[in-house]
């Protein structure tokens, strides 16, 4: 780790300006030089590694007070971005209106980590592509911009099929960022200009050609709030990982469905451990909507979503596992009593 | 009594809670990097980020600018150091290739510089600071890498001396009924101790005291002292408590006489404290190896051949390796028997002991094989090994002290419900999951070496026993505490041990599973020398002394047994006799067929276990069978395994306590080897990719739901005086090979690669 500065913001503002500090040098956020501090579960580890070097720290856990709230009760619920993992995943409403939400977030990390790590930190964590979090690996895009891709041909198991590059292939590890997706949640984000919302679809970006810049939110920008609108009891987060707890997904599916008279009203299906960013399985959904589920259906649906995955030496096996993952999510989520 | 304290059955001694329990619980046990040291300066490495090349130049300019910084020690400015020879051949050393040297590169993660500064931080950061200009060569990664070597273990490796054989094996096997063949592969694995690979280094003058975790601190002391040049009487090496080893702290590793000799340079206490990912590549590791099994049978099941061929990587300079062959060709009774262990040399740091060493790798393939066996036979492979159990093993034709591996299999059997396995793979399902049923055998020599104890017997009972034993998380405190107590006969909480040091008598390294009963026998000699001087105090007559020396004397016979037909000591009356305040005694003890040299080579800190098929006249080895239930997902083909039983029968159980926590951990790391440790290497740069524990994955809580250890009452008076057999590398042998049994009988798969992972899953 090396020698920063430390800053703690009091008010929202505070936050904006310090890490606004240096905008114009017009970095990457994940190469700007203040980088706000949350729970730590990843910044602190990643700084440890030498892998992020911020020259300053800022500390917005004292936002906490206006920024934490767990709000399901009205048309829309509502979720603080300092939230810690921990207390979403047990509260009652999330538990029984947003399966969803409440398993992919109990299903993810350590009861320790998910005691300290907040929501808004939790969609931001980086990969864990490990030639990204070791730095005597010289060759990573996300890293050193240009320098190539040590994953492509290296060791790729946990590495993603869908949504890769000829620069990247790093996953993005989270699990609730696919159950945002699969509730086309919307993103509140406070900033310079005062605060603006957007589709949390459009918050990750894919690597492309650039796969230094992860997300498109700007120096100086935080997450506040997430929204979703309307309740989605009929949900269900699937996840399958090397060991029953404290690991990141294989593969995982996160499915939201309307089901009434049993047609399929609406479908929602994001996929987790096998992309680059949290995935949205549109073509899977404009499957599914209009439809009466059969296993037969769920299997068209499946082999839709992976239809444009692109497998590599070690990684091949995510196509045909996500295919099954995402099967027998929709099974379950069709079947679950509500 | 608890699950956590079983009763202890016969020939067990009481399941007393650990003698260190309460300092673990509250932190006040006080490990290497914990030590207090006045004004200590901090190390951090520099390790390479390639495995084969050489250094052009370092670009210091940036580290030296962080504050604190106050010296930065490369090849051009090292200390320099002698060299030492690999443990295994005489020397003290896990591996001959010394960092620091010459610029050049021999593995990934070689130790390059060393930052030393004010504090931990500044070091770290201007470790991170350094830039480093190579020349890369192309390395071989491992098997099938271009560029590999491979010849025969046999004469290059001094501890592997033969390859056995007996009989006509490739008549038989041709002409066998039926005719099995085989391969079997196990991964690259790091012990992983939850301490980290740290050391301090102080000097007092021309003395040095190193506080650094360590399974043979005589052995340390020593090699530190040899490539230092100096009297190993002026080192010594102090861990009262180690946060586990597994093999990984029994050899010297090049970072201790580095710091030493930093340390004496600057004159300043040096605290080296190396990251988790540096501990992949500075230490030893369990060697990637493959197998081929040819396993001939008549079809009653009785095997007439078999063969079974290893091979291992090792480093460029050292010639390692386990040699498990020496166990697989004497499990079974077989007639025809061949092997033959190669080793396979590439750019890679040299491996060494990690739990189990050669049993861990070779069973999985022998006992993977003997499951096939029972399947070609469509026999229940409980009774394949009952058909083929044998009371000698067939190379040298020498008879098992004693063998309870069927007492074993039936009692872990029924307490697994095995009756209740249908026999079809594929048949037993629970909702989403595959259920499968899977055993196996495990064994594991039974070790012994020379040790020294010094026992100090006050008046009023307090003793205190002195012997540099080790305390690895294995209960070494607890059983030494134990045997003191009972042989002199004096209350539990009266006896302090001290072990850890190497300022005390010598003990032999805290591997082999040789600790118990090598200081355990050595603490009972000393113990009985005290009380033949109170015998003879107070009973001067000959004839009464001739009688107290059968009761009490140097008896081979189990400390129990001897101290029940022990008529009790009035201590008090024979201090008085005496008429001193303290009786302290200091003895040697060496087990029966250990070399001449024995005792000089323990005072210069070199291994003389004897024992397992080394005996004269007999072998000694420990039994268990391990019964697995592991559940596949059907569409996820997630496997996990929910019950974890094993049976163990080891001789004389010292403390059930401890014994069964040992086991228990052990199935744990059995059940890890088979479905999740693995350390991965890019092969295109011979370097370690998941060298972290957030990648190389360990059993959480929740993988292990059900682990049930079973002891067996056993007794053999025919290995060493504690009557006791290690038991700490005995549960995770042969598990690996039972998951993948139980794998086969759920999915109707046969997998022969290790680890398992969901996608090695068809179903």
């Amino acid at each position: 780790m090396r020698s920063f500065l430390y800053q703690r913001a009091t008010d929202p503002d505070m936050a904006v300006q310090a890490l606004s500090a240096d905008a114009a040098a017009n970095n990457p956020l994940t190469q700007a030089t203040a980088q706000p501090l949350a729970g730590g579960t990843t910044l602190i580890d990643l700084m440890k590694l030498d892998v992020m070097r911020p020259a300053a720290i800022v500390d917005i856990n004292p936002l906490a007070g206006g920024w934490s709230a767990i709000e399901p009760g009205g048309e829309n619920l509502r979720l603080g971005a300092l939230a810690k993992m921990s207390d979403v995943a047990a509260h009652d409403e999330i538990q029984r209106n947003y399966p969803v939400i409440a398993n992919s977030l109990k299903l993810a990390a350590s009861a320790q980590l998910r005691n300290m790590a907040t929501l808004g930190g939790n969609v931001m964590q980086r990969t864990r592509c490990s030639y990204f979090r070791d730095v005597s690996y010289e060759n990573c895009n996300k890293r050193n911009p240009g320098s190539g891709c040590a994953a492509m041909d290296g060791v790729n198991r946990m590495h993603a099929v869908l949504g890769v590059s000829d620069q990247c292939i790093a996953t993005y590890p989270g699990d609730f960022a696919q159950a945002l997706i699969a509730l086309d949640a919307t993103v509140e984000i406070t900033g310079k200009s005062g605060s603006r919302s957007m589709p949390f679809s459009e918050l990750h970006k894919a690597p492309g050609n650039s796969p230094d810049i992860e997300t498109t939110l700007q120096p100086g920008e935080l997450i506040s709030v997430f929204v979703v609108t309307g309740r989605w009891p009929r949900s269900v987060y699937l996840k399958a990982r090397d060991r029953q707890s404290y690991e990141f997904a294989l593969s995982s599916a996160a499915i939201a469905l309307d089901v009434r008279d049993g047609t399929i009203r609406d479908a929602r299906v994001a996929l987790g451990g096998v992309a680059t960013v949290p995935w949205r399985a549109r073509e899977a959904e404009a499957l599914l909507k209009g439809q009466k589920f059969d296993d037969g259906l769920a299997q068209r649906a499946a082999d839709a979503a992976f239809a444009d995955a692109r497998g590599r030496r070690h990684n091949s096996f995510k196509i045909a596992l996500g295919k099954r993952v995402m099967a027998r999510a929709l099974q379950q989520a069709v079947t679950m009593e509500i | 009594m608890t699950a956590a304290a079983p009763e202890p059955k016969a020939n067990m001694g009481q399941p007393v809670p650990r003698y260190d329990a309460r300092s673990k619980v509250t932190g006040r046990a006080t490990y290497g990097s914990d030590m207090p040291l006045a004004n200590p300066a901090y190390a951090f490495l520099v390790t390479s980020a390639i495995a084969k090349g050489r250094i052009d130049n370092f670009d210091l300019d940036d580290a030296r600018a962080v504050r604190g910084v106050i010296d930065i020690v490369t090849h051009e400015n090292a200390p320099k150091l002698k060299e030492s020879k690999l443990f295994s051949n005489g020397g003290y050393a896990g591996t001959t290739i010394q960092p620091l040297k010459s610029p050049d590169i021999a593995h990934d993660g070689q130790i390059i510089a060393v930052v030393i500064a004010e504090s931990y931080e500044a070091a770290r950061e201007a470790a991170n600071r350094v830039k480093v200009g190579y020349t890369i060569a192309t390395p071989s990664a491992t098997f099938d890498s271009p560029g590999t070597t491979t010849a025969a273990a046999k004469g290059q490796n001094s501890q592997f001396k033969e390859d056995p054989k007996v009989g006509d094996f490739a008549k038989a096997f041709e002409g066998a009924e039926i005719q099995l063949t085989a391969s079997y592969d196990t991964p690259t694995q790091h012990h992983n101790p939850m301490e980290l690979f740290s050391t301090s280094c102080a000097w007092i003058g021309d003395d040095l005291v190193i506080y650094e975790p360590s399974q043979y601190v005589h052995g340390l002391k020593n090699g530190v002292a040899e490539q230092l040049g100096i009297d190993a009487d002026k080192v010594r090496v102090v861990n009262p408590y180690v946060g586990g080893g597994f093999g990984s702290r029994g050899s010297m590793t090049p970072r201790t006489a580095i710091i030493a000799g930093i340390a004496r340079r600057l004159n300043r206490p040096i605290k080296l404290v190396p990251t988790r990912d540096q501990g992949f590549t500075i230490t030893t590791h369990r060697a990637e190896t493959r197998h081929e099994i040819k396993l001939g049978a008549r079809r009653d099941g009785k095997l007439v051949a078999l063969r079974h061929e290893g091979a291992e990587v090792s480093s460029r300079p050292d010639a390692y390796c386990v040699g498990g062959t020496k166990t697989t060709t004497r499990l079974y009774a077989c007639p025809n028997v061949d092997s033959l262990v190669s080793i396979v040399r590439a750019d890679r740091n040299t491996p060494g002991f990690m739990r189990s060493p050669p049993e861990v790798p070779y069973l999985f393939a022998l006992e993977s094989a003997m499951d096939e066996l029972a399947v070609k036979l469509n026999m229940d492979p409980v009774e394949l090994r009952r058909i083929n159990d044998t009371t000698t093993e067939p190379i040298g034709g020498k008879p098992y002290t004693s063998r309870s591996l069927m007492a074993c299999f039936d009692e872990a059997g029924k307490a697994f419900g095995w009756a209740q396995r249908s026999r079809q793979p594929k048949s037993m399902a629970e909702g989403d999951w595959l259920i499968g049923y899977g055993c196996a055998a495990t064994c594991y020599p039974t070790q012994m070496g020379p040790a020294a104890a010094r026992v100090r017997l006050q008046r009023d009972g307090r003793t205190r026993v002195e012997i540099a034993g080790h305390e690895i998380g294995t209960g070494a405190y607890t059983v030494i505490a134990q045997t003191a107590a009972e042989r002199l006969g004096v209350p539990l909480e009266r006896v302090a041990v001290f072990i850890g040091d190497s300022d005390l008598p010598p003990a032999p390294v805290a591997g082999g599973s040789n600790s118990t009963a090598s200081t355990c026998s050595a603490v009972m000699m000393v113990c009985d020398q005290i009380r033949q001087r109170l015998f003879k105090a107070v009973m001067p007559s000959d004839s009464l002394t001739e009688k107290a020396k059968e009761t009490v004397g140097i008896s081979q016979a189990p400390s129990t047994q001897a101290a029940k037909s022990d008529r009790p000591l009035d201590i008090e009356k024979a201090f008085d006799a005496l008429g001193v305040g303290v009786v302290e005694e200091y003895g040697e003890w060496k087990p029966e067929g250990a070399p001449l040299d024995s005792f000089r080579a323990m005072h210069s800190g070199h291994v003389r276990l004897v024992g397992g098929h080394q005996m004269k006249d007999k072998i000694a080895y420990a039994f268990g069978a391990e019964f697995v239930e592991v559940r596949v997902n059907r569409f996820t083909h997630e496997i996990r395994c929910p019950r974890l039983v094993g049976a163990f029968a080891a001789g004389r159980i010292m403390n059930p306590r401890t014994a069964r926590s040992q086991l228990m951990g052990g199935l744990i790391w059995g059940m890890s080897s088979a479905l999740l440790e693995a350390t991965e290497i890019d092969e295109r740069s011979a370097r370690y990719v998941n060298d972290n524990l957030a990648d190389y994955l360990v059993p959480v809580n929740a993988d292990v739901p059900g682990v049930e250890v079973i002891l067996l009452s056993e007794q053999d008076d025919h290995i060493n005086p504690a009557g006791a057999k290690g038991l700490g590398e005995l549960a995770n042998v042969g598990t690996n090979a039972a998951i993948c049994n139980a794998l086969y009988h759920a999915t109707g798969q046969r997998i022969r690669k290790l680890p398992v992972r969901l996608e090695n899953i068809e179903v």
